[in-house]
């Protein structure tokens, strides 16, 4: 009998629309390769958009402003509510106003550095490109950004990088993109150009002669489960990081899209890329739901310390100077506090692990603002961050003014994604993913500040343009009717597996399974991984869904508003991609950006890639649930950026 | 435009801003007239017939005064009309209670619709009994004012009527003022204290000054 | 702590709805008042009653989902979302009343969620800036006066998660929409579009039902961004303008 972990690996898999040339060439060159729909006739095409974050919002504006018939879906109660909303700190553009020697070619080198090798120079390249007009839209939109006294935009440095090139609206930057999107979406909903669909979940996709052609979706309120058909499906539900239960996603992000869509072809690239956010409030006991991210920002004129010695439980201003360890500044010394996100979460578990740790389980660090108040007053520190602060202290009860901060990593964003090509087009023709949903741009780390840039390059600029190739090239695609056996097919699958879970009537509530698994995922697939760990818990998942199926208990009817059925079906997916996580995890023996296997590492415990074994994306093709998924292996080639071994001492 | 402003919420609460000022202007004029009382009748009587002989020889005999009753029917017309509609809006939109119900707003903000309900019968009964005499306790007299007005206090009802509405119009002052500054779009973050502060003077002025001619009569300052 | 809850529980927007009430114990002062729901969830869910329905997402603070009055409050006491109230604010054997939001423009679908489709609506009459992805002009080619970009930016900071309306006695929806036409229209990007941007919001707010301003100033206070009563009196300036010049044409 094979298990799960004996998965077999097929032919490899290649992107084979990016065109070749020089780097800065490929996006001009595809733009003019790429076959134009004929404006009259783009009304004619229906394009489904599942996801109202910034690159669903973005998106689904973009092609109606087009001139295509866009019908779109959140799960939430208006399409203003995505988590990109929740983004802090800002958003990278190569500018380069501030002068200081930025330009689109150090942000593709930054971005290609940060993501540890592991990203294609190709794409990464465009969204460096595309980063200066997202920048010139999101103002004429009406974006807030910070400005000076001489009405121009400011910037500030932001963590990983030395230059100063991050857009920001105060701590709320997603907030402010996401809403000039939503306004802009807006708009279209108004012109009868994009039919919205709030409070309406995706469940499955519908392939129909190897084409994504539709999807079946419930209506939240009414219970009622539907079809609807298009010409192309664009998934841009967000990423997979609340599998581990406890992350900084809302509560109700899920991978439910990705992974149906995965069930239905598309491979699914780089699971075990998780990052793993340095700056986030400690949880503080078992009734924790969520953890809440503190911008990265304040690493710019915060410290991070422990006691040097273990066990030192004296309050923190009483741990004199010379007895605190400031171990970024120690070991980093050039950017010090500033290192990119992994680096900095993995430095802060070491020294928890060390027993070093602060405030309750010794889960914690300290992030202490007292210098930057003896520097710059404690008005300018309000100034830059009194909003972070009242929310620290509003969690917390502690005034990060008179104590240091404490702040743990956690689970915050999801690398990996489904497999696209440079179109952002999957492995099922016709189904595009992006955003946090694909694994384009980040390779291994993503870098702060650039999941907005990469979610808004997706929906203004870069699907808008690719999209049109595919539906140039299938102009007169068959209509779909339900009666479609393939549509009756899905439709029957989608039932039984909700009459499923509401029959099953058993004695434990879907949250305990989600903590469950997510504790499972946080312990073996977190923020060190190794062979014995995740063997370990590739074990536990198949029990753990074995045990779902018997025991969930699920009150009430899947005819009307029931959000315990919403979240138990949601726990059915990441109960199969907890399982693909950890055996991409396990496959990829090696470490690189947020994925650290403890086995390979340099003697100094930095980060140890493998290159030659591991220098690829792993597509990943699913065969069946509890089944070895197939591997396809997509080479990456690194012409412009050469790997080297990360450094930021 | 008009069509456009009687339409909307907006537009209605500006009418009933304008009219509202309109009536105070009236009542900061008409309230200094009647302090003229307290300088005997001669001088308060003579002041009642200028008032209808204001404007001659251009205007006639009372035009001048008619014009000003016509321009305030409108104002009470369009002032209760607005009131009316938008308190029936306001009641639609929140038909259900909160079970949990806590004090809310200030007091003047809460008694706007009580206020403007007892200054709209007060306006029917000072008419009554002091312009048309239909209603006045002793024989009214036509073109003397002074002994008519002393006539009404010399009641305890008159008292009373007349005091609590004075009062009720302090109230309905204080925020209706400060909120027709706001609905006019002259309100701001610098200005908000100085609105106030002048919303809470006339209040008071023009309470006092009304409410000085019963208490004078009351006294026997004048009888 | 041990708390006594009285929750609305309405099975869906036809049903009568009443307050039921539930004790729950062992709650820590660490929790958010959601995740004190939670357990309230998990208790009934055991015990084979439906779980009390209640809109949240992001927990904290800013996606705007979470609607609960409580205690007669919109948001609680702390002036703050509902997320982000956390159960040191109470004492052990309080007895907490929780409501939906109420207004007629916000239907509740089940228990305490209600559908604030009508804000969308009042977006989508006008609260945008009309720059179709590709037109847009190079970002420094228009200046934006620091004190116009926080004054944008104050308003733009509104989550649209209706306390203003829940708290208003009169169920107005005037602060949500003057935040958002204060936050385009102070900006040089959304002056062509200002005057039927104010003129378009406001009718379409009057045709969702919601009441008139009498400016009690409960939706200010109601706030959790703290956007200021003034919105409204600025609004009413740009109506006033609006109208006038529209007027003139």
């Amino acid at each position: 009998m094979t298990t799960y972990a004996d998965y077999r690996t097929g032919e490899p898999v290649a992107d084979t629309k990016a065109p070749s040339g020089p780097v800065h060439e490929r996006w001009d060159k595809r733009r003019f390769e790429a076959k134009l729909v004929n404006p009259a006739n783009r009304r004619k095409h229906t394009v489904i958009v599942v996801g109202t974050g910034l690159a669903g919002g973005s998106a689904g504006a973009t092609l109606a402003e087009q001139g295509y018939h866009v019908v779109q879906f959140c799960y939430q109660d208006s399409p203003r509510r995505a988590h990109s909303i929740a983004a802090q700190g800002g958003i990278n553009a190569a500018k380069n106003y501030r002068n200081d020697g930025d330009s689109v070619h150090r942000l593709f080198y930054d971005t290609v550095k940060g993501g540890d090798f592991r990203a294609r120079e190709s794409n990464v390249h465009r969204l460096a490109q595309i980063s200066v007009e997202i920048i010139d839209q999101c103002v004429a939109q009406g974006v807030p950004f910070a400005r000076e006294y001489g009405g121009l935009l400011d910037t500030r440095s932001f963590g990983g990088v030395q230059v100063s090139r991050t857009f920001y609206a105060r701590g709320q930057t997603g907030q402010q993109l996401l809403l000039g999107a939503y306004q802009a979406l807006s708009r279209q909903i108004a012109a009868g150009n994009v039919e919205m669909h709030p409070r309406t979940e995706m469940l499955d996709l519908i392939v129909i002669d190897g084409r994504a052609r539709g999807i079946v979706a419930r209506d939240l309120v009414t219970g009622k489960i539907d079809t609807y058909f298009a010409d192309a499906v664009v998934l841009a539900s967000g990423g997979y990081g609340n599998v581990f239960y406890l992350s900084t996603n809302a509560m109700n992000s899920n991978a439910t899209a990705v992974w149906r869509a995965h069930r239905r072809g598309a491979y699914f690239a780089n699971p075990c890329f998780t990052q793993i956010h340095p700056t986030c409030i400690p949880r503080t006991g078992d009734h924790q739901s969520k953890l809440t991210l503190m911008s990265e920002s304040l690493r710019n004129d915060g410290r991070i310390w422990v006691p040097r010695a273990k066990g030192d439980d004296r309050p923190p201003n009483e741990i004199p100077e010379d007895e605190r360890d400031y171990y970024l500044e120690r070991i980093y010394p050039s950017f010090g506090n500033l290192v990119p996100r992994d680096i900095a979460s993995r430095a802060a578990k070491n020294v928890c692990d060390e027993g070093r740790g602060v405030g309750p389980g010794g889960q914690g660090v300290y992030l202490d603002f007292a210098d930057a108040i003896r520097r710059m007053g404690r008005a300018a520190v309000e100034a830059k961050y009194g909003n972070l602060f009242d929310m620290y202290q509003r969690i917390t009860d502690e005034d990060p003014y008179q104590v240091p901060m404490r702040i743990y990593p956690a689970v915050h964003y999801t690398m990996g994604g489904l497999w696209v090509d440079y179109d952002l087009q999957t492995t099922v023709p016709g189904l595009f993913a992006i955003g946090e949903a694909n694994f384009s741009d980040h390779g291994a780390n993503r870098l702060g500040a650039s999941a907005l840039m990469q979610g808004l390059a997706d929906g203004y600029f870069v699907l808008p343009a690719t999209i049109n190739d595919y539906l140039a090239r299938n102009p007169h695609q068959e209509p779909v009717t339900d009666g479609h056996p393939a549509v009756r097919e899905v439709l029957a699958e989608t039932e039984d597996r909700l009459n499923l879970l509401l029959a099953v009537d058993g004695d434990r509530t879907p949250d305990s399974f989600h903590r469950e698994l997510g504790e499972l995922m946080w312990e073996f697939c977190g923020m060190a991984r190794t062979d014995t760990g995740l063997r370990k818990a590739l074990e536990r998942i198949p029990q753990i869904r074995e045990e779902f199926w018997r025991r969930i208990k699920v009150p009430g009817t899947g005819e009307e508003f029931n959000q315990s059925l919403e979240k138990a079906n949601r726990i059915v997916d990441y109960l199969e991609l907890a399982e693909l996580m950890c055996l991409d995890a396990l496959h990829r023996a090696e470490s690189c950006g947020g994925h650290f296997r403890e086995e390979s590492q340099t003697p100094d415990g930095e980060a140890a890639r493998r290159d030659d074994e591991f220098g690829y994306a792993a597509a990943w093709e699913f065969t069946g649930t509890g089944a070895a998924p197939t591997l396809h292996k997509e080479d990456l080639v690194f012409e412009y950026v050469h790997p080297t071994q990360r450094s930021y001492a | 435009m008009a069509r456009t402003v009687w339409d909307s919420t907006v537009g209605k609460k500006a009418v009933m801003a304008v009219s509202g000022l309109i009536m105070l202007l009236y009542l900061v004029a008409h309230m200094i007239g009647n302090l003229k009382i307290y300088f005997g009748a001669g001088e308060f009587n003579h002041y009642a017939h200028w008032l209808r002989t204001v404007g001659e020889p251009f205007m006639h005999y009372e035009w001048t005064l008619w014009l000003i009753r016509i321009v305030l029917v409108a104002a009470v017309v369009a002032h209760a009309t607005s009131a009316y509609q938008l308190s029936r809006r306001d009641i639609r939109a929140r038909p259900g209670k909160y079970v949990h119900s806590r004090p809310r707003a200030s007091y003047a903000t809460r008694t706007m619709r009580w206020g403007g309900i007892i200054l709209g019968l007060f306006i029917v009964w000072h008419i009554l009994d002091l312009t048309t005499g239909t209603v006045h306790s002793g024989g009214f007299q036509p073109g003397h004012p002074y002994q008519n007005v002393v006539d009404t206090f010399s009641t305890w009802y008159g008292n009373v009527v007349y005091i609590v509405a004075m009062l009720a119009l302090g109230l309905h002052i204080r925020h209706g003022f400060w909120s027709a500054a706001q609905t006019l779009g002259v309100g701001s973050r610098a200005r908000d204290r100085a609105l106030k502060t002048v919303a809470d003077v006339l209040a008071l002025l023009l309470t006092a000054g009304f409410v000085a001619v019963p208490v004078g009569v009351m006294t026997g300052v004048v009888s | 702590m041990k708390l006594t809850l009285r929750v609305w529980r309405q099975k869906n927007a036809d049903a009568d709805g009443a307050m039921s009430t539930y004790e729950v114990d062992g709650i820590s002062s660490d929790m958010s008042f959601l995740e004190m729901l939670d357990v309230l969830n998990e208790q009934l869910i055991l015990s084979g009653e439906e779980p009390v329905a209640f809109d949240h997402d992001c927990r904290e603070g800013i996606c705007g989902a979470c609607s609960l009055v409580i205690n007669g409050e919109a948001h609680g006491p702390e002036r703050t979302t509902t997320c982000q109230l956390h159960m040191r604010s109470f004492q052990d054997g309080d007895t907490i009343d929780i409501e939906p939001w109420r207004a007629s423009a916000f239907p509740v679908i089940k228990d305490l969620v209600v559908d604030r489709s009508a804000f969308d609506r009042i977006i989508q009459a006008g609260g945008y800036i009309t720059a179709p992805t590709g037109s847009a002009p190079e970002a420094h080619a228009t200046p934006v006066p620091k004190p116009d970009a926080d004054f944008a930016f104050e308003h733009a900071e509104c989550i649209g998660c209706g306390a203003c309306v829940a708290a208003c006695p009169n169920g107005a929806a005037m602060l949500f929409t003057s935040a958002k036409v204060n936050h385009l229209n102070v900006l040089p990007q959304g002056a062509p579009e200002r005057e039927t941007r104010v003129l378009d919001m406001v009718t379409q707010m009057d045709a969702e039902g919601f009441g008139g301003c009498t400016l009690a100033g409960e939706c200010a206070t109601a706030c959790p961004k703290g956007i200021p009563l003034v919105s409204i009196t600025r609004m009413n300036k740009e109506w006033l303008r609006a109208t006038r010049k529209a007027g003139k044409r």
